[in-house]
């Protein structure tokens, strides 16, 4: 049924949007680097591609991070369940039967790899744009020793990775929601509201005590992966914290649509 | 409660001798031989009524199950008549279309049970006709079909057995002819009027409609009394029954009369 799934987003026009909306974001940084030339101030890694294009990638990526990818899983993962209550096809589905708790694991691996797949699509897009305009070569580290470029693009991939586990939290949130109610818009405003919410208490230092439970508090810890050596640390407790989220809200919301009357 | 998306507060809810509940992980066995229209058909209308059929064929079930169902996809079209049109996205179906592929898509696994809803609904006459000629095929040929309607003359035509609910009761139960027989008045034509009331008289379930000292006895039997059963009393007793006619009434007044009954009841 995964293939199912998937195979639906493929028939809809608003994937191609979508996909169209974020190869424009992922070329953009190249673009502007390559018409203005000016490399100051801008998202990370930004001046650096100048030097090689292979950072394209990585600021392409750091470009949808705060924003884009976060309102993007709040969409797929909002409408997951509640979508399909508001179309009226979930009661045919669980009927067929589809066990509830393996509908909303379906749903959740669907989201996430519709997910997973974008932010790849923006990486290889970044790299692409990165590659032909200034070319590949060694990559220098924020700490100022330089790595080969096959290595340059492991922690490339690393750091995708590392992204894409920082959204699996916003997408748990996302389909726990999806379970309470069948208005998918509604669920997606929500779970964007809070997710940039969390990004603003994140930022208020008299909030402090609380900052290492907030998931965005990580989310830009990939850049360690260009030092070196390499900081673990800060990666590691991302991804813990982004355990405990998925865990417990993707729990949350086995269940409650384990339980729950499905009258839509 | 039946497809297993409303919990009951208590009790255990068995289907084709399998429970519903209890499946949450992966679903109840049982369903699976359960085809089913829940109230109004629903599709995913970005996609045609052909990849609606396929998706939902391939939502559930081991391997062999879900290539029976998409192996049956043309047969269904066919049958509801969306043959040509299964290629076109449901947002361009008219209500009848839908329908249509709604039943179609309680058909794909050839069940055992089917349980419609309002089948015929947005159907035009032809239509409708068309559908209860393959539910009573489908009826003869082994499989439960359970229609909830409203349509009382539709549920005359078609159906074996017929249930009342009022008030969350199930009040009557049975062919359409007993419940409207049971329901029903009769006319009874007899040598000795006087005789023949007194005999009624001491019949259980028997109601004497007084309205005149000639003519025939109209009366009013509720169970256990029985058309076949009065004609028995009499004819026991010498008397000569030379007419027994059972007034028509129709599925719609039977069903008035009992659902108001359970309204005065409460």
């Amino acid at each position: 049924m995964f293939w199912v799934e998937i195979g639906k987003s493929v028939h809809r026009a608003r994937t191609y949007v979508f996909a169209a909306g974020l190869a424009g974001l992922a070329v953009l940084p190249v673009i502007l680097l390559a018409t203005t030339g000016s490399g100051s101030g801008g998202p990370p890694f930004f001046e650096l591609i100048q030097h090689n294009g292979l950072f394209a990638a990585l600021t392409a990526v750091a470009l949808i991070q705060p924003f884009f990818l976060p309102l993007g899983t709040a969409l797929l993962s909002g409408e997951s369940i509640a979508g399909e209550a508001s179309a009226g096809t979930l009661r045919y589905l669980l009927a067929r039967p589809v066990g509830r708790r393996r509908l909303v694991a379906l749903k959740y691996a669907s989201v996430m790899a519709e997910l997973a797949a974008s932010v790849v699509w923006v990486m290889v897009l970044g790299l692409v744009a990165g590659g032909l305009a200034y070319g590949f070569g060694e990559l220098p580290t924020l700490s100022g020793i330089t790595i080969s470029a096959g290595a340059g693009l492991l922690r490339i991939l690393a750091a995708a990775a590392y992204v894409i586990a920082g959204s699996a939290s916003v997408a748990a949130i996302g389909v726990f929601f999806s379970t309470l109610t069948d208005a998918g818009l509604g669920v997606a405003g929500g779970t964007i509201a809070l997710a940039i919410a969390r990004q603003v208490l994140d930022n208020l230092s008299s909030l402090r005590a609380i900052h290492p439970y907030l998931f965005t508090d990580k989310w830009l810890a990939w850049t360690d992966l260009f030092r070196s050596p390499v900081a673990w640390n800060a990666m590691a407790r991302g991804v813990l914290l982004d355990v405990v989220y998925i865990g417990l809200f993707l729990g949350g919301a086995l269940l409650v649509f384990s339980r729950r009357d499905v009258v839509s | 409660m039946l497809l297993g998306l409303i919990f009951p507060s208590e009790g255990e809810v068995h289907v084709l001798g399998g429970p519903v509940f209890g499946f949450e992980g992966r679903g109840s066995p049982a369903l699976h031989r359960v085809g089913a229209l829940i109230e109004e058909p629903a599709f995913w209308t970005y996609l045609s009524g052909r990849r609606n059929l396929e998706y939902f064929a391939r939502a559930a079930g081991n391997a062999h199950e879900r290539a029976t169902r998409l192996g049956r996809i043309d047969e269904v079209l066919r049958t509801v008549g969306l043959a040509e049109a299964a290629t076109k996205k449901v947002k361009a179906y008219s209500q009848g279309m839908r329908q249509r592929l709604g039943i179609a898509m309680a058909l794909l696994g050839e069940p055992d049970l089917l349980v419609l809803d309002e089948p015929t609904n947005g159907l035009d006459p032809q239509g409708m006709r068309e559908i209860r000629l393959l539910l009573r095929r489908l009826s003869d040929g082994g499989r439960t079909v359970f229609v909830s309607s409203h349509l009382l003359f539709e549920v005359e035509a078609m159906c074996d057995r017929v249930g009342v609910l009022a008030q969350g009761r199930l009040v009557a139960d049975g062919p359409p002819s007993e419940l409207r027989a049971a329901a029903g008045t009769i006319r009874v034509e007899v040598d000795d009027r006087g005789r023949a009331r007194a005999i009624l008289a001491a019949q259980a379930g028997v109601e004497t409609i007084d309205d005149g000292q000639v003519g025939p006895i109209r009366l009013r039997l509720t169970s256990p009394a029985t058309p076949a059963g009065v004609n028995a009393a009499l004819v026991s007793a010498g008397l000569q029954v030379s007419a027994l006619i059972p007034e028509r009434v129709s599925l719609e007044d039977v069903f008035l009369a009992l659902v108001e009954g359970a309204d005065e009841a409460r």
